[in-house]
């Protein structure tokens, strides 16, 4: 497991990190969220080594992280490059041995990466002479091909096209699922709702929120109820204690006035509504509406 | 079982403690040579030094190959001369002969023998060696007076320390390609896999050896290559000369390799664009030309010359030229590659320290006091 703890930063006046503490777990992957200049890449530079912190420390599996544990982890950063005039699996096999594999070894790494990421005919090229896409999937092959502890990426579906997304999707998935921790950050919020299982978001420096994506969701979330009758649903607004956000005929969403949602005072203030709409006629669902990250995003920042 | 055994394979690879500094250094030095080997640039330009020096060794006897110009004292010689492609000179005494070999206005003289141990009654002068034809056409080898014998012309003299210069210039100027190899780095962010994998350290040092051994590798096909150009050129009494001013060369050039090559590496972590090297490799760049300069105007300068042998930069041109010349004691080059050596070692430590300080930031061109402060974070 990597364990940050009360990691701190600042570039001259301005604190870019600030006590910053969260985990990432073995066989989990963890979205890293937060908007653009909210410190994403400044951690992940930290937890690499090529950024030192102010203060705070970095540990894995129980020990601070040096640079011979570096060499075990997989890095892409946010810009990405590799050089330009090499050839695709030279390159990718170099990076192999960099990151202490033998020549043999990294050589069949490469191969077998090239292949599971649809590269092996390009594996002659140059890098330049690869479309933005290809040198992405390179990109990935480089971050993976020592067979990485832990993973960490940098924004990694920027740009890429839907069917790259996919193979690299699928390809990360399967790292998580052999028990390697991923950490990747995003500010594409679907993407990550879809991906992690852990989320860690992140605002001016700070961790607002960090666990389980689920349990996140349902504390920072809004609690909603979504209600279909037979006929019009408008009699909703005029219901004291709740919230109506949306009318739309027979179809209703609705939230609690209160802080503290339907149960405050010990009321089942949702069970009355629905109570209420039975009397009323035909009820045809009556369904909690799970929050988008997008509202968990603004409400936790 | 496979799966066991993978496992094991993974867990015993996993435990080792990684790459070694050395490991590591080299791995850089090994990708930064292939880069070099596997672009043709390297080999024309290679291809175009050696096939200059063969063309300048050879080339001058081809193309003045029409008459070798003589001097002949003593009229009978002359008739038997004529029938051969000799410009000839006529004079009565021999004391004037003797003069326009000195003068170089003639390769030689044929002057009546004062020996007695001539078969043909004459015998030849030259500077430091008779031409081969003019021996040839006089059947029996005559007796040969050597004015100076195993001494530098002027023009040789010239000629040694341009190609010394020139070739320092241009091995020197090579070094812009371990800037070019840095600000690549910067410019694809390639170098933040790297230092999250490397040491900065074994980085810069990667990149100094495998450079530094691309160009000992160029110095030492020049080394080979210009023997026998010479000798190719009948240039046998220059090539003997040059011989030990050769040897010294070559140690002299990689130190100043050496020199400069940490300061290439600065140059191009200092800026993020290829665009912007320009402007950080001025100050490099007047490190090479300042001494190629300096030797080219000095050369006549004894004393100018002497100190400039001991002057780190300039000393990879000044002192084997002074060898060459023989105004250099036995002594000499061994002081002067010494404190070349500790210059190497204090500007590296320095650079090193810049390097690190700059290599992770971006955006335009960063000072060096900045580069210095950041180094400590």
């Amino acid at each position: 497991m990597l364990k940050v703890n009360g990691v701190s930063r600042s570039f001259g006046d301005h604190r870019v990190l600030d006590s910053v503490s969260f985990d990432v777990k073995p066989g989990r992957m963890t979205g890293f969220l937060g908007a653009n200049g909210a410190g994403k890449t400044t951690m992940m530079r930290i937890i690499l080594g090529v950024l030192k912190a102010d203060a705070g420390s970095v540990s894995w599996n129980g020990q601070p992280v040096t640079q011979a544990l570096r060499q075990r982890f997989g890095y892409m950063p946010e810009e990405r490059g590799l050089y330009p005039k090499m050839k695709v699996a030279d390159q990718i096999q170099w990076l192999g041995r960099l990151h202490g594999m033998s020549a043999a070894n990294a050589a069949a790494s490469t191969e077998r990466l090239l292949e599971e990421l649809d590269l092996s005919t390009r594996a002659n090229d140059k890098l330049e002479a690869l479309s933005l896409g290809n040198q992405q999937r390179a990109q990935i092959a480089a971050s993976l091909v020592h067979d990485p502890e832990l993973l960490i990426l940098d924004e990694p579906f920027s740009g890429l096209d839907p069917i790259a997304v996919d193979t690299v999707l699928r390809v990360l998935r399967q790292r998580a699922a052999d028990g390697a921790p991923v950490l990747f950050s995003s500010h594409q919020l679907s993407v990550v709702e879809q991906l992690c299982d852990d989320l860690v978001i992140i605002s001016e420096g700070q961790i607002r929120a960090s666990g389980e994506r689920d349990e996140i969701k349902e504390r920072y979330g809004t609690p909603r109820y979504e209600l279909v009758v037979g006929s019009d649903a408008g009699w909703l607004r005029d219901v004291p204690g709740i919230k109506v956000t949306s009318v739309d005929g027979p179809r209703a969403v609705f939230e609690s006035a209160s802080a503290d949602g339907f149960r405050a005072g010990g009321e089942a203030l949702d069970q009355r509504i629905l109570q209420e709409a039975m009397r009323r006629g035909e009820v045809r669902a009556f369904t909690p509406v799970v929050p988008s990250l997008n509202e968990i995003f603004k409400e936790a920042i | 079982m496979t799966s066991v055994e993978e496992r094991t394979s993974v867990e015993s690879r996993n435990n080792d403690g990684g790459l070694s500094f050395v490991q590591a250094t080299w791995l850089v030095a090994e990708r930064e040579l292939k880069a070099f080997l596997q672009m043709k640039g390297f080999w024309i330009g290679l291809a175009t030094i050696v096939i200059g020096l063969f063309a300048a060794s050879i080339l001058p006897n081809v193309l003045g190959g029409g008459d070798t110009k003589i001097a002949v004292a003593g009229s009978d010689v002359a008739q038997t001369l004529e029938a051969g492609p000799f410009d000839i000179e006529r004079t009565t005494d021999p004391a004037v002969a003797e003069e326009l070999v000195r003068s170089e206005t003639v390769a030689a003289a044929v002057v009546p023998d004062t020996t007695g141990q001539s078969a043909t009654g004459v015998q030849v002068v030259a500077l430091e060696s008779p031409p081969s034809d003019l021996m040839a056409s006089l059947g029996s080898p005559p007796p040969v007076d050597l004015l100076e014998p195993g001494e530098v012309s002027e023009g040789e003299k010239q000629l040694v320390i341009m190609v010394f210069a020139l070739v320092f210039m241009l091995f020197a100027m090579s070094g812009t390609a371990i800037a070019q190899s840095t600000v690549t780095e910067k410019q694809t962010r390639v170098v933040e896999i790297l230092v999250s994998t490397l040491p900065v350290k074994s980085l810069l040092a990667g990149k100094i050896v495998g450079h530094t051994m691309l160009t000992v590798g160029q110095v030492a096909v020049l080394a080979i290559a210009a023997p026998i150009a010479l000798q190719a050129g009948g240039n046998e009494a220059l090539l003997e000369v040059i011989l030990p001013a050769l040897g010294w060369y070559v140690p002299f050039l990689v130190l100043a390799f050496l020199l400069l090559a940490s300061m290439w590496a600065v140059a191009g972590s200092l800026v993020s664009r290829q665009e912007d090297l320009g402007s950080t490799m001025g100050l490099v760049m007047m490190l090479v030309f300042g001494p190629y300069m300096a030797v080219i105007f000095l050369a006549g300068n004894a004393t100018a010359m002497a100190v400039l042998s001991y002057v780190p930069f300039s000393a990879a041109i000044a002192m084997p030229v002074r060898l060459f010349t023989g105004e250099a004691q036995v002594w000499e080059p061994f002081v002067s590659l010494g404190l070349m050596a500790v210059m190497v070692v204090l500007i590296t430590a320095v650079a090193t320290r810049l390097y690190s300080g700059s290599l992770l930031q971006t955006g335009g061109k960063i000072k060096l006091s900045r580069a210095w402060s950041a180094a400590s974070d």
